[in-house]
């Protein structure tokens, strides 16, 4: 078995009466995407904001490359390499596609504490960014202010932002949500190419994605993990199925 | 509304800089020229009124960097005046005439209070955030109007100008004048510079998007925190021109009416923009002092006008000057 980088113990979080993470045990290995499905209110996003710090567990423990950072704050998972991105789009709507990413870029490259000189100009951090734009397709709309990109462009520039900040694994969030078909494809491409790269914790609901992305696949219903396994073995497990898997959802192989 | 790519390396969005650039040149020149123009009129008031603009533009500009720039409405702003005026005022009353003494105390208390205050203030946003800096702001206000010693509510006279390094450079008009238009020269390079600088990327970030700024790795409250401190700083040197200039210092500087005309100034002339506060200022105090030499009431036509501004003007008045321009 390969080594686990990112793991998850006990992990509990309710909101209210409303328990939307029951115990959950979760590991993600070294150059393994591993994605996780759920029917919709599930809990898949909050169980990633309490990996990536933006919510914190009622109990649990998240051991991150070896490393408790179960009270670490957003910021600082950041920095030990929890990248992530959103399932609402979440970019800087009145910088530059560029300047959205690198901003992301510049939080690796030494201290952001300098007053003077134009950040706009700084080579290097350009570059950092431009070559993450080049791995999504965005790099002709890096001078376009982000709020005008098209919805599936904004899901783009949301990776690049994630894949900018050098992450050591990355959480991803439904990426395609609300993609057009082919959008979807080409992501489908992009993340293979990037599971070269990182490990990846993959939230979709796009069931041909997942199939041909995931080495392992979790399912996870009312904030339980209901069945893990090998893509094959999560297709034909009961629980998956009547949990989820409406028989239109299954892929086909 | 073009919606093409721009080609690598074109300017970010925002006025077109060269024409801000120009804009603030002559202002700058034109505020040059009024010590001489007064001269020959031979009235003193209109340097005297430059002055008074001046200052307030400096503390506008400060303000901006939270306003416009960080998103974070303080509404005390005005106390960082007070407190540097009051450090000028009372340490002249001890004794202390020299201005290398008198500027690190006025910075160094403004920026423990900011410290401080901004502790408490940055782990809130909106309306708590407001009332915070509000409250930091009444309570500089009666706590200065407390200082029996120091003429309480009355306020304090300064009897004789601060040296300079042992000149008496601060004792003519003059020397007021140019040192107030040099701070405030100053004060525009340094808060552009700032603002395009990394520190400044993530503050802008901040402000838009907080949540994914802190996702990308960056502690928000720090950030600021520090400019809380920068702003706080600049607008208790403004101060110390104050009480210079005024020879006269009373808690009044640091009421809340008074941070809420520096909000207005920032509004009015643009927020997050080039010389939005800078203009903005210049404005208020020219209209306040036409205004108020016509009517005691002032505010009663000031107050439609700035209804006006907002409704015809979004953007404020640079907003206005952009549109002359032409459209982009
Ligand atoms: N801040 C909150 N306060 C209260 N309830 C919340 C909050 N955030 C989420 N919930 C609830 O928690 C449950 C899980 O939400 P979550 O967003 O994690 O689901 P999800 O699996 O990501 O669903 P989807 O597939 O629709 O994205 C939902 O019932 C949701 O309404
Ligand atoms: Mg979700």
């Amino acid at each position: 078995m390969s080594e686990v980088v990112l793991q998850l113990e006990g992990l509990r979080k309710a909101f209210g009466a409303l328990v939307v993470t029951d115990g959950v045990d979760l590991d993600l290995r070294r150059s393994e995407c591993h994605a996780l499905i759920g029917p919709n209110g599930a809990g898949k996003s909050t169980l990633i904001h309490q990996i990536s710090g933006l919510l914190s567990p009622d109990a649990g423990r998240i051991a991150f490359e070896g490393r408790d950072v179960t009270h670490l704050s957003q910021a600082e998972r950041a920095v030990a390499g929890l990248g992530r991105s959103f399932q609402i789009t979440s970019i800087l709507p009145e910088f530059t596609v560029l300047e959205n990413v690198a901003l992301a870029a510049q939080m690796r490259d030494g201290s952001s504490f300098r007053f003077f000189r134009p950040a706009a100009r700084e080579e290097r951090l350009n570059a950092r960014a431009m070559e993450a734009l080049g791995i999504v397709g965005l790099g002709p709309r890096a001078g376009l202010v982000a709020s005008h990109l098209s919805h599936g462009e904004k899901r783009l520039l949301e990776l690049a932002i994630a894949v900018a900040g050098e992450p050591h694994v990355l959480l991803l969030d439904e990426p395609m949500a609300g993609m057009g078909r082919a959008e979807s494809a080409t992501l489908t491409e992009t993340l293979r190419a990037l599971k070269a790269r990182y490990p990846i914790l993959l939230i979709e609901h796009d069931m041909e994605a997942v199939f041909s992305l995931a080495d392992r696949v979790s399912v996870l219903v009312a904030g339980a993990i209901v069945a893990s396994g090998t893509p094959d073995e999560v297709r034909v497990d009961a629980r998956a199925r009547a949990a989820y898997l409406g028989e239109d959802h299954v892929a086909a192989p | 509304m073009s919606d093409e790519a721009q080609p690598l390396g074109a300017a970010p969005a925002g006025p077109r800089p060269a024409f801000g650039l120009i804009v603030a040149v002559a202002i700058f020149a034109a505020l040059a020229l009024v010590p001489l123009v007064s001269g020959v009129w031979g009235g003193g008031w209109l340097t005297s009124l430059a002055i008074r603009a001046m200052i307030f533009a400096i503390v506008a500009i400060s303000l901006d960097l939270l306003l416009g720039h960080g998103g974070l409405v303080s509404f005390g702003h005005s106390a960082f005046v007070a407190i540097g005026a009051y450090a000028t005022g009372i340490m002249i009353t001890e004794g202390v005439y020299e201005m290398a003494l008198i500027l690190p105390v006025a910075i160094g208390a403004a920026a423990l209070f900011a410290v401080a205050i901004g502790a408490v203030a940055m782990r809130t946003s909106g309306v708590s955030f407001i009332m915070i800096t509000l409250a930091f702001g009444q309570m500089v206000y009666f706590a200065l109007g407390s200082l029996a010693q120091y003429g309480a509510d009355d306020g304090l006279t300064l009897w004789s100008a601060p040296d300079v390094f042992g000149t008496s450079w601060l004792a003519s008009e003059t020397g007021v004048y140019v040192t107030v238009l040099g701070v405030l020269v100053a004060t525009w390079a340094l808060v552009h510079a700032v603002v395009g600088s990394r520190f400044g990327r993530v503050l802008r970030a901040a402000r838009q998007n907080p949540t994914r700024v802190a996702a990308m790795g960056y502690s928000v409250t720090r950030y600021r925190l520090v400019a809380y401190v920068i702003a706080g700083v600049i607008a208790a040197l403004a101060g110390v021109l104050w009480a210079v200039h005024a020879e006269f210092v009373s808690p009044s500087l640091g009421s809340w009416q008074r941070s809420g005309d520096l909000i207005v100034m920032v509004v009015l002339g643009g927020m997050a923009t080039r010389n939005g506060a800078l203009i903005g200022a210049l404005f208020f105090v020219l209209i306040e002092e036409a205004l108020s030499s016509i009517t005691h009431d002032w505010r009663l036509i000031f107050g439609p006008m700035l209804v006006l501004i907002a409704l015809f003007a979004r953007g404020g008045l640079a907003g206005l000057l952009d549109r002359v321009q032409g459209p982009r």
